[in-house]
C-alpha cells in the first residue's frame, strides 16, 4: 500500500498488468516481450521498479542483461551507465532510451505501454516515481 | 444498531444521563470512545482552546488511564514504571470536569438517537461523537496462533503477559523484525530470556530502513545475544502437549526448522480497529475513512488516530495522530480553515544503546541523489536522499544526534543547497565544529582504538609522532602499525597527523582507489576482509566506507569474487553481482544471443559427443558452428530462452560447461604427445586431462588458460598461457604468466619437475596464489610483472610447505565449485527466471 501511487495523468485502461515485484530479482531485471520490442523492468534494492526499453542508445545492448546498483544500470556490452528514471545515458555518454511509466500496486506491477510511445526520447514526467 | 440497543436490559437512558452529568448550562456533549493517545490528545487540546464547551466522556477499554504507549517498550526493558509513563491521571480527569469510564469497551452506536451503548449496557447519547479506537496487533493465522503464549505487544496487558513469562526464564521467539518486535525482543533479552527474532524479509525494519543500516542493525542486536533469523516464514505454532494445560510450545518454520518457544510474540503489523464504526454503517476502507476536518461519513462522528484512512492512507505512529488531534480540537472549538494533510513521519528505535533514525521517502526515485557517509570506527552510517536541492528522506544509525535537524529540513522542504556539501556531517558542520572530521578525532579519548586490525590507540600513534617526529602516514604505519593491514583506518590516521602537527603535515597522494564508491584500493580492501573476517558485501560497504548504498558494476563484481576466494562454502554468491555471461553461464554476443561451448577434456571429443552436437544444432536452428583456439566447439546464435534446453540435451550427451563465459578456468589446450606423436616424450594429452579435472569449475580474478605440449616443439603453444606445461624427457616444465592477447608476452619458466604429481601440485597452489592475491580482472601475465617472478617463486618453489598448503586451499575451494552449472539450471531450475519473459503483452 505504501508503494501505491496514483496517477492521475494516465487513465486506468492504459495500464498492462505484467506480474509481481517479487518476480524480478532484487538488484535485477525481468524482460516484457511488447510487439514495439522488449521492455526491461528493473528491481532496485529499496524496491523500486523502472521500466525500459531494453536497448542501450549507443549499441542497442540489452540493458535487462546489465548489473543494477543505486538507481542505474550498466549496459553488459560496453559499460555505458543508463539512469534508470529516465533512460538517459550517464556523462560523459550521451543518448536516451525509451522509458515506459510503471505502477506498483501491492506486489503486482503494471506498465503503461501506450505512454511509452509519448516518452520515448526521454520521460515527460508521466513516470509513477514522483 | 437499533436491535442492539432495544435489546439491551441495562438501566434507562434518562437515569443515565442523571447519574453522569451534573446540573448546569446546558453544554454540547462530546462522547469520546478510546482513552489512547490520539483521543486523549484531541481532548487535551481542545481543553486549551476552548475550556467548557464540551460536556466531555471518555471511554476506555482498558482498566487503566492515560498512558504513553510508545513508552511500553522501556516498560518492558525496566527502565521505566507504569506510574512514570501516565500521561493523565484520574485527578486530571475529575479536575477538568471528564467522565472516564475505564474497562469499558463500547459495543455499538445508534447514529439516529446519537447514542453509544458500552459493554456493560450503559448507554451515553452524544451530540459529537469522536472514535479513537486505535489498533490491534495482526496475528498471521497459521495454525496454533490462538493457543495461550501467542500474544501480541500492544498494550500494558501484553506488557504484563511478557514481563511474566520473562520471570520465569526460558526461550521467546519473536515474530516480526519491525520497530515493535526489535523492541520486544530487546526488552525480553534484558529481562534474561533466550530470544530469537523471525524476520520475513532478508533485513531487519526494511520499511524505516536501507539495507545497509539493516545490516548494522542486525549484528548489534546479535552482539546482544539475540538471534535473528531473515528470509524466515512462520509455518505453524506448535503446542507443548500438555493435556490439560496445553499452550504455545515452539515455532515451525516453512523450511522445516523448529524453534522452541515458552512465549511467542507476534509483531508483524498493525490492523486498524474499524469495528464500531463499520458495524455503525460508516464509510470504511482500511480504517474508517476520514476529510481533512477528520469527519467521518456521518457528519457527527470524528475518528482520529490510528484506526482512520486518511486519503488512502494509515498511519501508526505518534507524530500523525498528534497532527490530526490538533486539526479537529481546532474544528471542535469552533475553528475554521484548519485541515489534515497528511503526514511525514520519522521513526527512531527505543532500544537503549541503538540509535536509528529514519525519516521520509528513502527509497528515491527520478532524479534523487544519496549522500552517503560511513565511519566503520565509530560504526557509523548516514544516508541522505536529496532531489534537487531537497530533502527527501534519511537513514541514520550510530549517530542520530541530527535527527531531528534532517527532519524539519525535510518536513519544511527548505531549500538546502548552502547546506549541502557538508551537510552530511551534521548541523553544526557549517561552522566548523561537531560535524568537523578533524575536530572529531581531536575530541577521541587517548585510549579509543584507531586501528582495528592491530589494537592501536589514538594515545599510541600522537606518542609515536611527537615523540619520533613522524610526519608522514607510512611512518606511522612503520612505527606504531597502525593502517598496516588492511589500511581502513588511513583516513583516520592522516587526520590524526594533521589534527598533531598542524600545518606541518601534508597528506600523501592518494592512490588509486579501487572505484568511485570507495577511496581504498584492491588490495586495501581484500586484506580488510580476511583480516577483519567481513564475510558479506554490506559488511565491507560499512567497514571500508563506502559512500554508495550499494556499489557500482565495477566494484560489485570484485566483491564477489575476493568474498567468494576469502570465504568458500561460507559466503554465498551474490547472483546480481556478476557480469551477464557468468549470470548466463554462456557468452552474450552483440545481437543480444548467447553463445554456448560445451567442455572438451583436454580437447578430445567423441563421436557421441559430435552428434549429440549436431542434433542440437539441428533442434534450435544455431546459425554458426565454430572451433574455437582452445580446442572446442562453440555455438553461435543461441536465444536466451533456449540455453536450458539446449544444456540438457548436452548434458544428455554427458557434456558440461566449457565456462567459456568465465572469469575462471577456461581450457587446457595439448598436443597429442606420446600416445600418437613420433617426437612425444610423455602423455600430453592425458595429462592435460588430469589439468582440466583439477581446475575446472574454479573462480579466478579474471580467466585462466593452461596448455600441454608434449614436447619442446610446443605445438599446444604452453608457452603463452597463464600456465604452461611443457614435457621434456627428465619430466616437465612450467612456465607461468604469460600471454597471447593484446599484449603478447611469453611465459616465465618457473621450475622443471618429474613427475605429473607435482605438476597436479604446482597448479594448485599458483592458481590459489593468483586467486589470492591478484586483483580482480588482473591476468596472470600483468600480475607476474607487477610482483616479479621471484616472488612467485619464493612462494612456491623455495617454500615447498606454503606451496603444499596453498594447494590445500586450493582443493578444499574446489569442493564448493565443481557442480555443473548447466545441469543445475537445465534439470534443477535454478535461476527459472534468468531464461524466462517475465510476460508477453499485446
Amino acid at each position: 500500500m505504501e508503494n501505491a501511487v496514483s496517477e492521475p495523468t494516465i487513465s486506468e485502461a492504459v495500464w498492462t498488468q505484467v506480474g509481481s515485484i517479487d518476480d524480478i530479482p532484487v538488484l535485477g531485471s525481468r524482460v516484457v516481450r511488447t510487439p514495439g520490442g522488449d521492455i526491461a523492468l528493473f528491481r532496485t534494492a529499496a524496491d523500486e521498479v523502472f521500466a525500459l526499453e531494453d536497448a542501450c542508445p549507443h549499441k542497442q545492448g540489452p540493458l535487462s542483461q546489465g548489473i543494477v546498483h543505486g538507481r542505474r544500470v550498466t549496459c553488459p556490452l560496453h559499460n555505458w551507465v543508463i539512469e534508470l528514471a529516465t533512460g538517459e545515458a550517464v556523462a560523459p555518454d550521451e543518448g536516451r532510451t525509451g522509458h515506459v511509466p510503471v505502477r506498483v500496486e501491492g506486489r503486482s506491477v503494471a506498465i503503461a505501454l501506450a505512454e511509452a510511445k509519448l516518452s520515448r526520447g526521454g520521460c515527460r514526467k508521466a513516470c509513477g516515481h514522483v | 444498531m437499533d436491535m442492539h440497543l432495544s435489546s439491551n436490559n441495562g438501566p434507562a437512558v434518562e437515569s443515565n444521563e442523571a447519574e453522569l452529568h451534573s446540573a448546569g448550562p446546558v453544554r454540547e456533549r462530546l462522547v469520546v470512545v478510546g482513552n489512547g493517545m490520539a483521543g486523549m490528545k484531541t481532548v487535551e487540546e481542545l481543553l486549551a482552546k476552548a475550556p467548557g464547551r464540551f460536556d466531555i466522556t471518555v471511554f476506555g477499554a482498558e482498566p487503566h488511564p492515560n498512558y504513553n504507549r510508545i513508552m511500553l517498550s522501556p516498560v518492558l526493558a525496566g527502565e521505566k514504571t507504569f506510574d512514570q509513563i501516565v500521561l493523565n491521571s484520574r485527578e486530571w480527569y475529575d479536575a477538568n470536569g471528564i467522565t472516564l469510564l475505564t474497562g469499558e469497551p463500547v459495543e455499538g452506536i445508534d447514529r439516529e438517537a446519537k447514542m453509544v451503548v458500552s459493554q456493560s449496557g450503559r448507554v451515553v447519547p452524544y451530540d459529537r461523537l469522536l472514535i479513537a479506537t486505535g489498533s490491534m496487533p495482526f496475528i498471521i493465522p497459521v495454525p496454533g496462533s490462538t493457543l495461550p503464549g501467542v500474544i501480541g505487544f500492544r498494550d500494558l496487558a501484553d506488557v504484563d503477559a511478557m514481563l511474566a513469562a520473562a520471570a520465569k526464564g526460558g526461550r521467546a521467539v519473536v515474530i516480526g523484525g519491525g520497530l515493535l518486535g526489535l523492541e520486544a525482543a530487546n526488552g525480553l533479552r534484558v529481562k534474561g530470556m533466550e530470544v530469537t527474532v523471525i524476520h520475513l524479509m532478508p533485513t531487519l525494519m526494511e520499511r524505516q530502513l536501507d539495507p545497509s543500516a539493516g545490516m548494522l542493525l542486525q549484528r548489534e542486536l546479535e552482539s546482544r545475544g539475540i538471534e535473528v533469523l531473515t528470509g524466515a516464514d512462520t509455518a505453524e505454532i506448535v503446542g507443548n502437549n500438555q493435556e490439560g494445560d496445553e499452550r504455545v510450545g515452539a515455532v515451525r518454520l516453512k523450511d522445516g526448522r523448529e524453534l522452541p518457544a515458552d512465549i511467542v510474540v507476534m509483531a508483524v503489523g498493525i490492523r486498524p480497529n474499524m469495528a464500531l464504526g463499520k458495524a455503525a454503517g460508516l464509510d470504511c476502507g482500511r480504517g474508517i475513512r476520514v476529510d481533512d476536518q477528520m469527519r467521518t461519513s456521518d457528519p457527527s462522528i470524528y475518528a482520529v488516530g490510528e484506526c482512520v484512512e486518511h486519503r488512502g492512507l494509515t498511519y501508526g505512529l505518534v507524530a500523525p495522530l498528534f497532527e490530526m488531534a490538533k486539526v479537529l480540537a481546532h474544528d471542535l472549538a469552533g475553528g475554521e480553515g484548519g485541515a489534515y494533510a497528511g503526514s511525514v513521519t520519522s521513526t527512531k528505535l527505543k532500544v537503549t544503546g541503538v540509535d536509528v533514525f529514519s525519516a521520509g521517502d528513502f527509497s528515491g526515485g527520478e532524479g534523487t541523489e544519496d549522500i552517503v557517509f560511513r565511519d566503520a570506527a565509530r560504526g557509523v552510517y548516514k544516508r541522505l536522499v536529496l532531489k534537487g536541492n531537497r530533502l527527501l528522506g534519511a537513514v541514520l544509525y550510530g549517530d542520530t544526534k541530527d535527527g531531528a535537524w534532517y527532519f524539519s529540513l525535510l518536513k519544511d522542504g527548505a531549500d538546502v543547497s548552502t547546506e549541502r556539501d557538508g551537510m552530511i556531517f551534521g548541523q553544526g558542520f557549517g561552522g566548523g565544529d561537531a560535524g568537523d572530521p578533524n575536530a572529531a578525532i581531536a575530541a577521541l579519548p587517548d585510549s579509543a582504538e584507531i586501528c582495528g586490525c592491530n589494537g592501536v590507540c589514538k594515545g599510541t600513534i600522537v606518542k609515536a609522532i611527537t615523540e619520533k617526529g613522524l610526519t608522514s602516514l607510512d611512518e606511522v604505519k612503520a612505527h606504531t602499525k597502525a593502517s598496516a593491514s588492511c589500511g581502513g583506518c588511513a583516513g583516520t590516521v592522516e587526520r590524526l597527523l594533521a589534527v598533531t602537527l598542524g600545518d606541518g603535515f601534508t597528506a600523501a597522494p592518494k592512490v588509486k582507489p579501487m572505484c568511485k564508491c570507495t577511496h581504498h584500493t584492491h588490495d586495501q580492501v581484500r586484506a580488510a576482509i580476511v583480516d577483519r573476517g567481513l564475510k558479506t558485501m554490506a559488511e565491507v560497504f560499512q567497514a571500508m566506507e563506502w559512500t554508495t548504498p550499494d556499489g557500482c558494476a565495477s566494484c560489485r563484481p570484485a566483491l564477489n569474487y575476493y568474498l567468494l576466494c576469502a570465504w568458500p562454502g561460507e559466503y554465498r554468491d551474490d547472483y546480481q553481482s556478476r557480469y551477464i555471461n557468468e549470470r548466463a553461464h554462456a557468452n552474450i554476443q552483440k545481437d543480444g544471443t548467447y553463445s554456448v561451448v560445451p567442455r572438451m577434456w583436454g580437447g578430445l571429443t567423441s563421436a557421441a559427443e559430435l552428434r549429440a552436437i549436431a542434433d542440437v544444432v539441428d533442434k534450435f536452428a544455431i546459425p554458426t558452428v565454430k572451433v574455437t583456439g582452445g580446442q572446442r566447439i562453440d555455438l553461435f546464435g543461441v536465444k536466451k530462452e533456449d540455453l536450458p534446453a539446449v544444456w540438457a540435451d548436452l548434458n544428455a550427451a554427458g557434456m558440461v560447461s566449457g565456462h567459456a563465459y568465465a572469469k575462471g578456468l577456461r581450457t587446457v589446450k595439448t598436443c597429442v604427445g606420446s600416445e600418437w606423436c613420433r617426437f612425444g616424450t610423455q602423455d600430453s594429452t592425458g595429462l592435460g586431462v588430469k589439468l582440466e579435472r583439477l581446475t575446472w569449475g574454479t573462480w579466478t580474478p579474471h580467466k585462466v588458460k593452461l596448455a600441454v605440449s608434449g614436447c619442446p616443439r610446443n605445438c599446444a603453444e604452453a608457452t603463452i598461457k597463464d600456465l604452461g606445461v611443457v614435457c621434456i624427457d627428465s619430466g616437465y616444465e612450467l612456465h607461468v604468466g604469460g600471454n597471447g592477447g593484446l599484449h603478447v608476452r611469453a611465459c616465465d619458466l618457473m621450475v622443471r619437475v618429474a613427475t605429473e604429481e607435482e605438476v597436479l601440485e604446482y597448479t594448485g597452489a599458483f592458481m590459489q596464489l593468483y586467486r589470492e592475491e591478484a586483483r580482480y580482472l588482473e591476468r596472470t601475465a600483468p600480475w607476474v610483472e607487477r610482483v616479479g617472478l621471484d616472488h612467485i617463486k619464493a612462494a612456491l618453489v623455495e617454500d615447498p610447505e606454503r606451496r603444499r598448503a596453498l594447494n590445500a586451499r586450493f582443493l578444499f575451494s574446489q569442493t564448493f565449485s565443481q557442480d555443473d552449472p548447466w545441469a543445475e539450471r537445465a534439470a534443477k531450475g535454478v535461476d527459472r527466471h534468468e531464461f524466462n519473459l517475465l510476460a508477453e503483452v499485446g
